[in-house]
């Protein structure tokens, strides 16, 4: 199944039992069952003005085609999608659609925001098979309730994106790395101060044994607030692998299940210690991801009251579901959208439970 | 502008339905007497005014959940209201309505700088919830100007901006969790001091849904170090068109200021009149804002100045120290009132694309000719959002028709070049007719369903944003 229009998607949706939807299937998590929709037929950017940071795209566009574009202008998408092709052991071509419906972002995320935050519009199809538009190509827009945040992350539970409106933003002119050889504890305490000083860093990362932090923007400011840091935290100017901490490339190869885990950042260091596992952290301690070679940590108990956890990538045996279960009534307001935008149960049945 | 006829049936029960709600809440939380429940019988849009049957003013999670629960085994509408300094109407009652207000509410209940949040009731003060940390050299972006009044509860229900949202985001960039109270009585806690839903993403379409699917009691807020330092400069030019490029400009230089505020020759004039701020007379002026320490601010004013000056500005003023830059913000921050001063006026916030900026404001123009009635052009130019003010006499028969006559036609003209009806201040009643310019009835309809999974008796705030007829059947039950 691959559409090419809104009307054939539609007409897809209406005479479907069971769909699994898919852009470049490189970002599966859990396990949707039915036959494949393919948006890939719904490919090609409709609108690019750069000195609005205005972008529409359809959803099945390949991210790489929008991000060559916006490089020859000098811009980009400012959240910095992650690759999750090796982690997940996935081929293919990633799609916008498939970004926006996972809400991928990456280390910037604490400086500018996720994927749902530079996000303006969406048309999409949903399980009525009708064709439904929310937001627009404008900054700002309060008219109506946000459904594109509803979209955002949602996973192809309330309908099929077809078009994406976005927010973007310039490339800087300079980019430096401060790095400083940390344990967990004490790497993601320096990381939360250099986040608490006014120096507006765009990346706070530990891995390895190694804290990191990224100052992006103009030169003179760049070197301005890399000697400020410097001299707060005693880290020191270094080479840093920005896309390794972004697409989680130190688990790739290995075996075992990884956890995507979003915490109170505070928390971190302790929840690490007591499930004694590898981990690597982006976002200051707010995300975790943790490698589990067997399987059998106890990781939704251990994150209880602080956050939640997704199981990204599974081995044989686990029986876990692949999202954070929510509260009863929290579970029963989702439960409740799902019936309405998709009432026969079409879109991707099984894999949010 | 059309409300519901109050339901007869409801206001012949009020006194069994006080009597429920004092069996509940202390006695100075429950406002009955019509003398006083006559303090809410409008917010900001003053044009229109209905007292409420009953305002509760709780202090606590729990006793807003008691309240719902009665009103929705009474099967009695709920109007939240925060600091009422709605624009749009959003706090508007009708007359068989429980007002429920959270001004009480407005402590800070958790401060955590290492995690960046603070967690506050929803009645606390937008600006208040920055004073409670500055001292500590930290703040909260969302800036509405309203700020000094508006409660973060209502900010959250209608997703305010502000002048600094260029750079900061808007109250959905900047809200981490709420505890919400849905109109059973049911409490539930989404998000907290972490990042993004487990599942769908429910903060994501509560934020922005004008008081319509719950109650929010408790807020948990990003809160940000202060910059270094801030400093404006000021550009005048002869016209709109090369003030709007000049914008455009310096955006895909990559330059992100913080604002940039855009006002036009009435504007400026009215200003100029009642302000003394000492502006250029010009087309069209230019309010830029940047950041960080002094080497910073100096660094991208530079690249500012370079780009404005390729547009030949008939003016480009510095302010050289902190008494400058205050008369720079002069006139942009005595506006409203200037235009006050003239006469009544109505204030839109449609956005458009950028691009579309010198088009507008021409087509603008000449309505205003076309109308009579004088309008002055102030608004964040960095994001599109503005903010035509329409000039208009309260005491003169049918001006306020002709005026709303006017606003509608600016705002779809909004939306015909691909822009929107309301940028920051909401719905309401004020723009809850036109949302049929914007939306299909298949597009209003998936809205609907999102209020039906919240709010199935349609209790809540239920005669504002959509057209009275679409939700007619829904709000008879």
């Amino acid at each position: 199944m691959r559409p090419a229009s809104e009307s054939e998607l539609s007409e897809i949706i209406l005479g479907a039992q069971a769909l699994h939807i898919q852009g470049g299937g490189t970002r599966s998590v859990g396990h949707a069952v039915g036959e494949v929709l393919d948006t890939s037929g719904l490919s090609g950017i409709e609108l690019y003005e750069p000195g609005a940071l205005t972008l529409v795209a359809r959803s099945g566009t390949p991210l790489a085609e929008i991000e060559a574009l916006l490089a020859s202008e000098r811009q980009r998408l400012a959240f910095e999608v992650p690759d999750m092709r090796a982690l997940l052991g996935r081929q293919g071509v990633s799609t916008i659609g498939g970004v926006v419906a996972s809400n991928a972002s990456g280390p910037r995320r604490v400086q500018v925001g996720a994927c749902r935050d530079a996000l303006l519009g969406v048309r999409f199809v949903d399980g009525r098979g009708d064709v439904i538009k929310n937001g627009g190509r404008v900054m700002k827009n309060v008219t109506g309730y946000d459904l594109v945040k509803l979209m955002a992350g949602s996973k192809g539970a309330l309908g099929v994106l077809s078009e994406i409106s976005f927010k973007v933003q310039a490339m800087p002119e300079a980019s430096v790395a401060l790095v400083a050889e940390r344990d967990v504890p004490q790497g993601l305490a320096d990381l939360r101060a250099a986040l608490g000083s006014p120096y507006d860093i765009s990346g706070a990362a530990w891995a390895q044994g190694r804290a990191m932090i990224r100052l992006e923007g103009m030169a003179g400011s760049v070197a301005y607030r890399a000697g400020k840091l410097q001299d707060l935290l005693g880290f020191k100017q270094a080479e840093a692998d920005w896309a390794a901490i972004r697409d989680v490339t130190a688990f790739a190869a290995r075996h075992g299940a990884v956890w995507k885990l979003s915490v109170k950042p505070t928390e971190a260091a302790a929840l690490i210690h007591r499930l004694e596992l590898e981990a690597i952290c982006d976002w200051g301690g707010g995300l975790v991801w943790l490698l589990d070679p067997a399987g059998t940590a106890d990781v939704r108990a251990a994150v209880a009251g602080f956050g939640h956890a997704t199981l990204m990538r599974t081995i044989p045996g686990m029986i876990q579901p692949t999202f954070q279960p929510e509260a009863p009534a929290v579970a029963s307001l989702t439960a409740g959208l799902r019936e309405k935008f998709d009432p026969r149960g079409v879109f991707n049945p099984g894999m949010m439970g | 502008m059309d409300m519901p006829i109050p339901n007869a049936a409801i206001v012949a029960r009020k006194s069994a339905i006080v009597t429920r709600l004092r069996s509940v809440l202390p006695a100075d939380a429950v406002i009955s007497d019509p003398a006083e429940t006559r303090a809410y019988e409008c917010d900001a849009l003053t044009a229109y005014r209905c007292a409420p049957m009953v305002a509760v003013l709780p202090r606590t999670t729990a006793e807003v959940a008691a309240i719902l629960k009665i009103c929705h085994e009474e099967q009695v509408p709920v109007v939240p209201r925060g600091s009422g300094t709605s624009l749009a109407g959003g706090a508007l009652p009708t007359a068989d309505c429980v007002i429920l207000g959270v001004a009480r509410m407005n402590a800070v209940l958790e401060t955590d700088y290492d995690n960046r949040f603070i967690r506050v009731q929803s009645g606390r003060t937008n600006l208040s919830v920055t004073g409670a940390i500055e001292s500590d050299g930290w703040f909260y972006a969302p800036d509405p100007s309203s700020q000094l009044a508006c409660a973060i509860a209502g900010n959250i229900a209608m997703n305010s901006g502000g002048a600094h949202c260029l750079k900061y985001g808007v109250t959905t960039n900047n809200l981490l969790g709420v505890t919400l109270v849905q109109m059973d009585g049911t409490v539930i806690e989404i998000g907290g001091p972490w990042l993004d839903a487990p599942g769908i993403d429910l903060l994501g379409v509560i934020c922005g849904a004008e008081g319509q699917l719950g109650v929010v009691t408790e807020a948990t807020l990003r809160i940000l170090p202060k910059p270094e330092g801030a400093r404006p400069v000021l550009v005048g030019f002869n016209s709109n068109e090369v003030a709007g490029t000049c914008v455009s400009d310096i955006i895909k230089a990559g330059i992100l200021p913080v604002a940039i505020e855009f006002m036009d020759r009435p504007c400026i004039r009215a200003t100029e009149a009642f302000a003394k701020a000492g502006y250029p007379d010009c087309e069209a002026l230019l309010i830029i804002e940047v950041e960080g320490s002094p080497p910073e601010i100096a660094e991208q004013l530079a690249r500012i100045k370079a780009i404005a000056l390729r547009h030949n500005p008939v003016e480009f003023r510095e302010a050289a120290d902190e008494d400058q830059a205050k008369r720079i913000w002069l006139g942009r921050k005595s506006a409203f009132g200037a235009m006050g001063k003239i006469n009544d006026y109505m204030c839109l916030d449609g956005t458009i694309p950028v691009s579309s900026l010198p088009y507008v404001l021409r087509r603008i123009g000449e309505m205003s000719a076309a109308y009579g009635l004088d309008v002055g052009n102030v608004f964040h130019a960095g994001d599109g959002n503005m903010h035509p003010l329409i000039l208009y006499d309260a005491n003169k028969p049918g001006d306020l028709a002709l005026c709303e006559a006017f606003g509608a036609d600016i705002l779809k003209l909004c939306v015909e070049v691909g822009g929107c009806l309301t940028g920051e201040h909401g719905v309401g009643i004020e723009k809850r007719d036109l949302m049929s310019v914007q939306f299909n009835p298949v597009d209003l309809e998936a809205q609907l369903r999102v209020k039906d999974v919240f709010d199935p008796a349609w209790l809540l705030n239920p005669a504002k944003v959509f057209p009275l007829d679409i939700t007619a059947a829904r709000r008879a039950g």
